[in-house]
């Protein structure tokens, strides 16, 4: 038992090795050098308090996100739609903002009420994609695909119509909320402590969901075998469904932790990706919730950290996204060769 | 092509799968290998064909020449051809294309002479396949035609059978016999793989007879039945009195019922179904009986007719109503759509169960798990996934998922491809049920089965449904007929 875990991690830090080689060979022919590159990340992302803070503020939402996605994998669905779930979780969290901004309530109260209506407009996106699934025949990869340009359309449509600045709409999104409408933010971050609990709190319970429940064994049930579930009597497109919403929940949060904690107003790109790059930690981690935390912090990391690679060294900072990328395939190959030679040992 | 196996040895892990096993098949031979579930058959073949390489220290040896087989094209290579028991074909695809898959080199695709070869091929044998129609169009038996001609098309001297007779009708076996005569007589080595006694008696000139990894013996025709089933076992078995548990009360009447589908039509099936009554469905594969019998679950809609169930209309409803009325159904295809591949049996039992309340009780379900792992005999532990037991394992587990309190239990092909041994065992839990007043209705294509198990008996030819018949009152001869559409008239 031991002795398999071991050979198991020998062949993810082959994997982490072989990525690191990968990129270092792309550096070289681009004639810089990979260990001023990695260092250059690394301090960018760990050098200092503040770089830190800012790799948690991007931590969070990856964070959420993954967590959600260990739900639709767990289900056997392929949540593609997950970046348009955060988009939406971001624009009804604007436009809770809005409805109340002028009403004189407790902005408390209000920030609350704009993360609840981020979640749930998340869901319901979620659970569009999921009834196009269940109802209309349509596979959730193309009708998630199709509802992220829609969501990405809407958010430009209400940046640069109905929402847009007094004046003139720009790029930069809308007018920013009021200082008082933020979650709380640590003194000179951006990071706030209460994003980050409702991050880890996620991911928490999403763990013992999928672990120790009679619910997360119905859903392993539906994702492995749709069939035969269902012929062990599991309501399986309920079930699907409830993947959905949760799934779309949680990505809604982390669209609604953007506005409230992170730019305070709708952005063109107010997701930052963060959707995509959760399908591609759920992957490296195998779907298992146990590795969700130090993985997402890993991704956020290389993402802050390569931030820096312009300004330093002149070189793009979407390096970040090509390790990112080389880990997921060096991993997933290596897990192949790893499930080949169990087999040709036994 | 004359084959040698001298000493070959195959361990999995700590399992020795195969033990010192010497054998010589003559050149033109149609060589039985005999043996119940787990008794080394398929290992030796696939060992044969190079799907696995057996340890090292073992030898094939082939007109005299010793060889080394590391993959099935190497096999082809050396003109060893396997047949699956599901065979491996495309069935999206051609049977032309079919043909045509697995042959060696060439870009560029001679559609035009594979058309000739295939014809020439199919008129030599008798086969009536068309090149243009797609496998998926196909019954089983044909399907294995065209594997038996796309391997003989390949080169193919030596040809290996794995439980050929499975699944195919009494006239699709006897055209199978024929070729298999034929084919032996142009000096093609035959080996025929199977647990049916009665068909290695019937086509085999000699048999092998494994037991546990090792070749407890061989003998040649004619053959003495009772030698066979002792070397099989290692004992004498028997299969026990029939004896009929019907009692008075209704479960299941189907009044007037219909339905179609994409390939068949059924009309007007009138049948009252006894509670502790088996009834059996004999026909084709195709036919009509697995529609009938998912339509008795609530998996395939009726479009006419009443399905009352215990004095319910459940006409149009869907499985789980059936279900909580006290219907279960177990398809044949296991890992498919009655298991979940990845999850372990207590996770299987505990599913089964519908447990309420939120949190996993992992005592109890340890405890359910231990339980019936015990009362039905499963090898395997609570945490064994599923799919790492055997056929006839993962048989029993899915007879341990049914529910109780159970009134109807519609079962495909319950024992296809079990020995004899887990087959005995299998009805007995299913008469079991019956005495506790459940029906059963199954699918079989083994015409003894459904002679020593069923109180009536429905067959099914194109489409059409015969009335009830009294088990006791027909044979396999009869059935025989019915299923290949003669003697409709007065059924």
């Amino acid at each position: 038992m031991l002795k398999a875990r071991l050979k198991n991690l020998a062949f993810q830090l082959a994997a982490l090795i072989l990525a690191f080689g990968a990129v270092s060979i792309i550096l070289i022919s681009a004639g810089a050098s990979p260990w001023e590159a990695y260092k250059n990340m690394f301090l960018g992302s760990f050098g200092s308090v503040r770089k830190f803070a800012e790799v948690l503020v991007a931590f969070v939402p990856l964070l959420l996100v993954t967590a959600g996605l260990l739900v639709t994998f767990s289900a056997g669905l392929w949540n593609i739609g997950v970046e348009g779930q955060v988009v939406m979780g971001a624009i009804v969290t604007t436009w809770v903002y809005r409805l109340f901004l002028e009403s004189g309530w407790n902005p408390a109260l209000i920030i609350v009420l704009a993360i609840l209506g981020g979640m749930v407009g998340g869901a319901i996106w979620a659970a569009l994609t999921g009834l196009l699934k269940t109802f209309g025949g349509v596979n959730e990869i193309f009708g998630g695909l199709g509802m992220n340009f829609v969501a990405t359309a809407w958010t430009i449509y209400l940046i640069f119509g109905p929402w847009k600045r007094p004046g003139v709409a720009s790029m930069s999104g809308t007018e920013p909320f009021p200082d008082e409408f933020s979650l709380p933010l640590l003194a000179n971050l951006r990071l706030s402590p209460w994003a980050l609990a409702l991050g880890l709190i996620a991911i928490v319970i999403i763990y013992f969901l999928l672990q120790g429940t009679y619910f997360g064994l119905r859903l392993k049930a539906v994702g492995k075998n749709f069939r035969a579930a269902y012929l062990l009597g599991i309501p399986t497109w309920r079930y699907s469904l409830y993947s959905f919403l949760i799934c779309g929940a949680l990505a809604g949060a982390a669209g609604a932790v953007q506005v409230a904690a992170v730019y305070h107003r709708l952005l063109p790109s107010i997701s930052s990706g963060y959707g995509y790059l959760g399908l591609m930690v759920a992957m490296l981690i195998n779907y298992q919730a146990i590795w969700a935390v130090p993985v997402a912090l890993l991704f956020a990391a290389l993402n802050i950290g390569s931030i820096q690679l312009p300004i330093v060294m002149k070189l793009d900072s979407s390096l970040s996204g090509v390790l990112q990328g080389a880990l997921v395939l060096f991993v997933l190959l290596m897990e192949g060769a790893r499930q080949k030679l169990i087999k040709r040992a036994s | 092509m004359q084959i040698e196996l001298k000493r070959i040895h195959k361990h999995f892990g700590k399992v020795h799968a195969n033990k010192d096993i010497n054998l010589l098949i003559p050149s033109g031979a149609i060589q039985g290998i005999l043996g119940e579930n787990g008794a080394g058959k398929s290992t030796l073949m696939k060992i044969l064909s190079g799907f696995i390489q057996a340890d090292s220290g073992s030898e094939i040896i082939l007109d005299g020449k010793r060889i080394t087989i590391d993959s099935p094209a190497d096999a082809i290579r050396f003109g060893i051809g396997m047949l699956h028991q599901d065979p491996l074909d495309f069935p999206p695809m051609r049977l032309v294309d079919n043909f045509l898959l697995g042959l060696p080199g060439g870009l560029l695709l001679n559609h035009k002479k594979a058309m000739q070869d295939f014809a020439a091929l199919a008129r030599e044998f008798g086969f009536a396949l068309d090149p243009e129609s797609y496998v998926d169009t196909l019954t089983v038996g044909e399907r294995q035609q065209l594997e038996i001609m796309r391997l003989l098309f390949l080169g193919a001297r030596v040809l290996i059978l794995d439980e050929p007779t499975t699944g195919i009708s009494a006239a699709q076996k006897e055209k199978l016999f024929a070729t298999l005569k034929k084919l032996s007589a142009q000096s093609i080595t035959v080996i025929f793989v199977s647990h049916k006694l009665e068909d290695v008696e019937n086509l085999c000139g000699r048999a092998a007879v494994l037991r546990g990894g090792e070749l407890v013996g061989e003998l040649q025709a004619p053959y003495e039945t009772l030698k066979f089933v002792e070397l099989m076992f290692g004992k004498v078995v028997t299969l026990g009195e029939k004896q009929s548990l019907a009692q008075e009360a209704l479960t299941l009447s189907l009044n007037n019922v219909a339905l179609e589908d994409a390939r068949i039509k059924i009309k007007h099936v009138n049948l009252d179904v006894r509670a502790g009554e088996v009834i059996g469905l004999a026909g084709m594969e195709g036919s009509g009986q697995d529609l009938f019998m998912r339509a008795c679950a609530g998996l395939a809609r009726t479009v006419g007719g009443r399905i009352q169930f215990k004095g319910q209309n459940l006409t149009g409803k869907s499985y789980h109503t059936f279900k909580r009325h006290g219907v279960n159904f177990l398809p044949a295809a296991r890992l498919e759509e009655a298991l979940v591949p990845g999850l372990n049996l207590m996770e299987h039992f505990i599913l089964a169960e519908h447990p309420s309340g939120i949190f996993i009780d992992q005592p109890a379900g340890e405890k359910l798990a231990a339980e019936r792992i015990q009362s039905f005999n499963i090898r395997g532990g609570p945490l064994s996934n599923i799919e790492s037991l055997s056929g006839g394992n993962q048989q029993r587990a899915e007879l341990a998922l049914l529910q109780t309190p159970l009134d109807l239990i519609l079962l495909e092909h319950p024992t296809r491809g079990l020995d004899i041994e887990s087959v005995i065992y299998i009805w007995g839990k299913l008469k079991e049920r019956c005495q506790q007043g459940a029906s059963i209705i199954f699918i079989s294509s083994d015409l003894d089965e459904i002679l020593q198990y069923s109180d009536r008996i429905l067959v099914f030819f194109a489409g059409q449904v015969s009335n009830p018949i009294e088990a006791s009152q027909t044979s396999v001869e009869q059935l025989g007929q019915l299923i290949g559409g003669k003697g409709w008239a007065d059924a």
